[in-house]
């Protein structure tokens, strides 16, 4: 026979000293293991920041005064000019326009080609499931791509305008959300497959009218949560690249002076912008997910 | 007996389903409809240069040698990439009585005379270029097919053995290899142009090159420091790029642990404070990243400690939603069993609460450390730090593609990496 116990003998009651001391014992130790853990993370960030700070082009202390000034120079700048303010903000509405919908077709086309992706990689839904693992490489692959790197390479080949930043952001989106709908599709009730295998429909049907009902209101909640940080990153690359209202506030920032108030319409309207639409998804996003 | 009104509702109900079952793939295509012609994609797609494209996507795999004669001076240099510092002297271009002869396989023939160039292409025919008092005179088989670019002042040819260029200044031509041409060893290195195994022989049991170090540091040095490549200073960008993400992310979570605290309903009893809390943190949220980062390189100029508190600033205030969230849903019991042994608040959050929300907290900020490191390189672009900077100024300079190439491998490589360690980190500690 083989002695399987451990610590003390079978049929013996353990001395409750001794649990209390080895417990005690526990505590201290994972104790330990968690301060040794936090100083050792905070000595990293302290010699992260010194080795951020030497290779950064001006210092902390030297900047730290200066954060103040630009934001209320422009601020004094556009209240001097407030009377303009609705006036350019009106201006600048039909760039504000394309740069959501730069963020809503990549949403669409991305979240579409995530749709299949997510499917054809899922276990027990894949149309062919040998090629499973091609398609989930391929989402890491789209995933691993930032979207301001295709869009600059695309910008070379196709000029500049909105459509880089569409196939960038779609791309991207695709593989982003292909992660999410997958773990979704996983959890998905196998069940109405079955039926719809049993009457005859085709994969496309046993798809379409099986799984999509019952990940339906999980995906658009993701997709949502996407639609907001793809507005943000549209921003991001109209400033960096071309067109909608980031470019908008390229040329105002490098004109600097005297077009400040143009800067702070922008802002403004990029703020009111954000925080609509993260508002609107936290709301639909609650009902989707908790049901109503 | 089924209630007649019950069948109708089902019945409306399934009916009204269908319609918008129907009818939002409708609405969908429409939008996409309009947004083809609102983007102009037509027009996009006909001003789009596939000839850019071909040139990117050979670099991206190969390099050119460039044989070029300047046409003021009839001097012939061939290059590697067109950079003077490293001129070749390739067998397949031969210099003749002041004609030129360059090879490019395959039949195709470049020469190069005191009055033009020629270049002879099998299947088509010749291409005879003379300059006339200042214009270029173009003699070949017609029709031109669409491989030839032809103006007054510059003719093109591009064929699949090489590229050629005219024009009143300089005449080149572009042979292209596979490879990316001197990414170890540039020319001024003992270790250039060896096999594997002469590099390994030289660096670890032949003479010294150098008698001041030994060859392992050396080859070590020469590949560091390496001319065309600079891998040095790439790897210091990832490294920023890595390190802007580190500080900033950790640094928000630490920030916004606290005011979590404040901001969660069943900790913070005073509900003005907590509601302006909230308010700080959709402000946060609502000033972009973008905006941030503008603010923050005015005051601390460009590199990676500006990149790390714009990320700073964003995640506090995302933190600060999650955060107060995770709180809001603990189990109250926990707390209640360490308030029953008179523990006061402070001690209550640290026994009753932290152990709870830890592994989702910690979870939720690897997952953002993971998204940063790629937040990190569009950051980077905008206040100037890191492998961002690196890659747009590649970019910018469109010319040297395969440094494009090169980066976009790092930063694919760093993200997976990333998003591996992340994903393997979240596993264990949600498993516990």
């Amino acid at each position: 026979m083989v002695d399987l116990t451990l610590g003390t003998e079978p049929g013996k009651h353990p001395a409750l000293t001794d649990t209390r001391k080895s417990y005690i014992e526990m505590v201290r130790r994972k104790r330990l293991y968690g301060t040794i853990l936090l100083v050792l993370m905070l000595a990293l960030l302290a010699s992260g920041f010194r080795v951020a700070e030497a290779r950064n082009a001006g210092g902390f202390l030297n900047g730290l005064p200066m954060l103040g000034a630009f934001p209320s120079e422009v601020l004094s700048e556009a209240w001097r000019d407030r009377a303009h303010l609705p006036g350019m903000m009106w201006h600048f509405l039909p760039s504000l326009i394309e740069t959501l919908n730069i963020a809503a077709v990549s949403t669409l086309t991305g979240g579409l080609g995530a749709a299949v992706l997510s499917v054809l990689s899922t276990r027990g839904l894949a149309r062919w499931p040998s090629m499973a693992p091609v398609f989930r490489r391929a989402m890491d692959a789209f995933r691993a791509l930032p979207d301001v790197v295709i869009a600059l390479v695309l910008i070379y080949v196709l000029g500049g305008g909105p459509i880089p930043a569409v196939i960038a952001i779609a791309v991207h989106t695709t593989g982003a959300l292909g992660k999410l709908f997958s773990e979704v599709a996983e959890n998905a009730d196998l069940k109405p497959v079955e039926g719809l295998t049993s009457v005859g429909a085709t994969w496309g049907q046993q798809i379409w009218l099986g799984v999509i009902p019952q990940v339906a209101p999980n995906w658009l909640s993701y997709g949502l949560m996407r639609f907001e940080i793809n507005v943000r990153a549209s921003a991001i690359l109209g400033f960096v690249g071309q067109g909608g209202i980031g470019y908008d506030l390229k040329l105002a920032m490098q004109w600097g002076q005297g077009r400040y108030d143009e800067v702070v319409a922008i802002f403004i309207l990029l703020f009111l912008t954000i925080v609509a639409i993260d508002r609107l998804s936290d709301h639909v996003r609650t009902r989707l997910t908790k049901g109503a | 007996m089924v209630d007649a009104s019950l069948i109708a509702t089902v019945e409306s109900s399934f009916s009204r389903r269908r319609r918008v079952a129907f009818a939002i793939p409708v609405v969908i295509i429409l939008y996409l409809i309009y947004a083809v012609f609102a983007f102009d994609l037509p027009g996009v797609i006909a001003r789009a240069r596939m000839d850019n494209a071909a040139i990117l996507l050979s670099d991206f795999w190969s390099y050119k040698i460039q044989v070029t004669r300047d046409n003021r001076s009839d001097r012939v240099l061939s290059t590697v990439e067109g950079d003077a510092r490293y001129t070749v002297h390739p067998d397949w271009v031969t210099e003749a009585n002041g004609v030129t002869t360059v090879d490019l396989g395959a039949g195709n023939v470049v020469t190069y005379d005191a009055d033009g160039a020629r270049y002879v292409v099998p299947g088509y025919g010749t291409i005879d270029i003379r300059s006339q008092r200042g214009k270029l005179v173009l003699t070949a088989p017609q029709p031109l097919p669409d491989w030839i670019s032809a103006s007054d002042t510059r003719v093109g040819v591009t064929t699949p053995a090489g590229r050629f260029n005219y024009t009143r200044s300089k005449v080149e031509t572009f042979r292209y290899f596979p490879g990316w041409e001197m990414f170890f060893f540039t020319p001024e290195s003992p270790f250039f142009d060896k096999s594997v195994g002469q590099v390994v022989a030289l660096a670890l049991w032949d003479d010294r090159v150098d008698p001041a170090q030994s060859n392992l540091a050396h080859l070590g040095r020469d590949f560091w420091n390496n001319q065309k490549w600079h891998h040095g200073d790439v790897i210091w960008a990832l490294f920023e790029t890595i390190l802007m993400a580190f500080l900033g992310t950790f640094t928000a979570a630490i920030v916004a642990l606290p005011l979590g605290f404040l901001a969660a309903s069943n900790m913070m009893p005073i509900r003005v404070l907590r509601s302006a809390m909230r308010r700080v943190f959709d402000f946060i949220r609502g000033v972009d990243a973008l905006i941030w980062t503008i603010v923050l390189s005015r005051a601390f100029g460009p590199g990676p400690m500006t990149g790390a508190f714009a990320i700073l600033m964003t995640d506090t205030g995302a933190f600060g939603k999650l955060f107060s969230e995770a709180l809001e849903n603990i189990d109250e019991r926990q707390v209640e069993g360490i308030r029953s042994t008179g523990a006061n608040a402070l001690q209550r959050a640290r026994f009753g609460v932290i152990p709870q929300v830890m592994p989702v907290l910690l979870s939720q900020v690897l997952y953002h450390f993971e998204s940063n490191t790629r937040s990190a390189t569009v950051i980077g672009a905008i206040v100037g730090g890191g492998i961002g900077l690196l890659l747009t100024q590649a970019i910018q300079t469109q010319r040297d593609w395969e440094d494009v190439a090169y980066y976009l491998v790092l930063i694919v490589l760093m993200v997976m990496v990333m998003d591996w360690a992340s994903g393997l980190i979240r596993r264990r500690l949600i498993k516990g």
